[in-house]
């Protein structure tokens, strides 16, 4: 039985070599040895276009967020090839890595992982601080990225001081702030109420999109399903179908 | 990073507090045990000092200068003879009884100066004139520890081994490590004042000549009288090494010194390595971000060094506080705090953070990034 092959014959176009932001072929990846062996992806194909938003779902421990952090070079696969944006994140030594992922990668936490002493505007410019851009500009860039989530007055409150769904909107914008082509986001919304979940994703949808960035949500929250173009599906370690979104939003 | 690593160590206020107070703990009793050490220590050195001579030729056994050990009238002679030297003169040491005049015996430091010259007299007189030494039964008292001797005024007397004492000065004497009054008198005299086998002098004071330097003068010395010599500082090493190596002084306060250390250690590891565990998923975070382990490693690192740094300073200042205090109260609290000291602790405060956070930084260079995402 080899479901992965099937899925990426049915998937409806197998995108052209440009279009194509992340590409993994026959990928698996285990945990432990001897007693506590556990296969967690099992010879995973699957491809990311540029300029969509993939989501990637599955039931609780199916192996989403073990794939999401291959993708996002967080993680090293036991066999297989991660190319991202043309880059063999597979083959790269770990300094390597470091710096394909503050060059490539955003990232979204479920539990937004913002630092509770740093302000907003401090969280959002952390990765630009990172990548070694001077102090001050890096502060105004993220003021300039929190404005675009609708935290334009909030720029100097603290986490603590903020509501979940702002919080996860400064976390938007501290994904977005370097310019990633890839952004991965792990249960963005598992931590927010169904109303405020919808509501970042619309306004991330709106900020986040674009045609050379390519973005992967790990979710079971089906209320957000619309806001996907297209919808990967994860059963037991590996990929069971990949299709256009039926329901998706215009 | 750096501003992020301090904001994200001073943003705490209280685990950064906790961290401070402890280092400035921890300093502020390294500096006050030191401190005392050097104080106590120094205080045996001081009736060198008061002295204040060039060359002590003394006994080749003598340990300290509050040891009697006798030298020979020839002697001195001897070292008149030497070449390079410019003079020498006899002084007597001793501790010696004193009868009060309520009845009450009290231990002195009897020091009898040569009349002509008056070589090791006290530098600066509070009350009454030196040259008045030289008449009949006159002792200058020193006021360290004077009021043991009743507080006496210049004119009053008192008797050390049956004969009177007539006090013509007060003199500015440094306290010493025994705690006894002093008493200058002459030479002469003070060889009346103790039994009769005791009637010799213990040290020949000396001075190199010019175009000598003292070392030469010393090293001719020896050579020529088999007699030990040193100069001032040499003379002090020797009663400061004999009571480090003779009294409970150095243990006892060594293992103080120790304890403050460990204690400080445990409390400033305990909290920095709590710090940084509950940093770690931000630690995780800014990994997954592109920052390196050694950035991390960096920004933790600066993180203990300015901890160190502000609770060194807290500890010094709060140090020097006590030992200016303690300084107002007569100078009874023996408190000397030499540079070396303020460069030893300094060390210590920066092995004491550098240490702690070791186990932090253990931690990080082993992060998962992949941590980002677990619960
Ligand atoms: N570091 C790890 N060590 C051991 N097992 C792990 C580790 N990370 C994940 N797993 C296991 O891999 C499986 C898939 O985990 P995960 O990718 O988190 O699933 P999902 O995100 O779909 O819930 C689970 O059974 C989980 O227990
Ligand atoms: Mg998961």
């Amino acid at each position: 039985m080899n479901q992965s092959s099937v899925a990426v014959a049915s998937a409806p176009a197998v995108a052209a070599p440009s279009a194509v932001a992340v590409s993994l072929r026959q990928v698996n990846k285990s945990f432990g040895s001897g007693n506590t062996y556990l296969p967690v992806l099992k010879d995973i194909n699957l491809e990311v276009r540029r300029g969509e938003l993939l989501l990637l779902v599955g039931p609780s421990g199916c192996g989403k967020t073990t794939l999401l952090s291959v993708m996002a070079g967080i993680l090293d696969v036991d066999q297989g090839v991660v190319d991202v944006f043309g880059i063999r994140v597979d083959q790269l030594s770990q300094s390597r890595k470091t710096r394909f992922r503050q060059e490539n990668i955003g990232f979204i936490f479920q539990q937004f992982n913002l630092i509770p002493t740093l302000t907003a505007t401090e969280n959002v410019a952390v990765p630009l601080i990172i990548a070694g851009k001077p102090y001050q500009a890096a502060l105004e860039q993220a003021r300039h990225y929190l404005t675009l989530v609708g935290l334009g007055e909030r720029l100097e409150h603290f986490p603590t001081q903020l509501s979940g769904g702002q919080q996860q909107r400064v976390a938007i914008a501290r994904a977005l702030v370097a310019e990633p082509r890839l952004v991965v986001c792990d249960e963005p919304t598992a931590a927010l109420d169904s109303a405020t979940g919808q509501l970042v994703m619309e306004m991330f949808r709106e900020v986040a999109l674009s045609p050379e960035r390519a973005i992967v949500i790990v979710t079971h929250d089906n209320r957000i399903f619309p806001y996907g173009d297209r919808i990967a599906e994860m059963l037991d370690g590996r990929i069971v179908d990949v299709h256009d979104n039926p329901n998706r939003m215009r | 990073m750096w501003r992020i690593g301090l904001k994200m160590l001073m943003g705490d206020r209280a685990k950064y507090l906790t961290l401070v107070g402890g280092v400035s703990v921890v300093v502020f009793l390294f500096i006050q045990q030191g401190s005392v050490f050097c104080g106590l220590i120094g205080r045996t050195a001081k009736p060198v000092e008061a002295i204040g001579a060039p060359i002590w030729v003394v006994d080749r056994n003598l340990q300290v200068v509050d040891e009697f050990r006798g030298l020979l009238d020839t002697d001195l002679l001897r070292v008149r003879s030497v070449e390079g030297v410019k003079w020498a003169v006899p002084l007597f040491i001793r501790q010696v009884q004193v009868r009060l005049a309520d009845g009450r015996f009290q231990a002195v430091r009897l020091v009898g100066l040569d009349g002509a010259t008056l070589v090791g007299r006290p530098p600066r007189l509070l009350a009454g004139r030196i040259e008045d030494l030289n008449t009949p039964d006159a002792v200058i008292v020193g006021r360290a520890e004077m009021e043991r001797l009743g507080n006496p005024k210049v004119g009053d007397t008192f008797e050390i081994n049956d004969r009177r004492a007539r006090v013509v000065g007060i003199a500015d004497v440094p306290r010493d490590f025994l705690s006894n009054p002093y008493l200058y008198t002459t030479f002469e005299r003070a060889v009346q004042y103790v039994p009769r086998e005791r009637k010799l002098m213990n040290y020949i004071l000396a001075a190199p000549q010019e175009g000598y330097t003292s070392e030469q003068v010393i090293a001719n010395i020896r050579q020529a009288t088999g007699l030990a010599a040193y100069d001032e500082d040499g003379m002090r090493w020797l009663t400061m090494n004999y009571y480090m190596r003779n009294t409970g002084i150095p243990v006892n306060i060594g293992i103080s010194v120790a304890l403050v250390f460990l204690v400080g250690m445990a409390v400033i590891g305990q909290t920095f390595y709590a710090f940084a565990l509950q940093n770690e998923k931000y630690f995780g975070a800014l990994k997954a971000m592109g920052a390196g382990s050694w950035t991390l490693v960096g920004m933790i690192v600066l993180q203990s060094v300015i901890v160190g740094l502000i609770g060194y300073g807290i500890g010094v200042g709060g140090g020097s506080l006590l030992g200016y205090l303690g300084g107002q109260g007569k100078g009874k609290l023996a408190f000397y705090t030499p540079y070396q000291l303020l460069v030893i602790s300094f060390i210590a405060t920066m092995l004491i953070c550098v240490l702690s956070s070791l186990l932090s930084i253990q931690r990080v260079l082993r992060l998962e990034p992949a941590v980002v995402f677990r619960g």
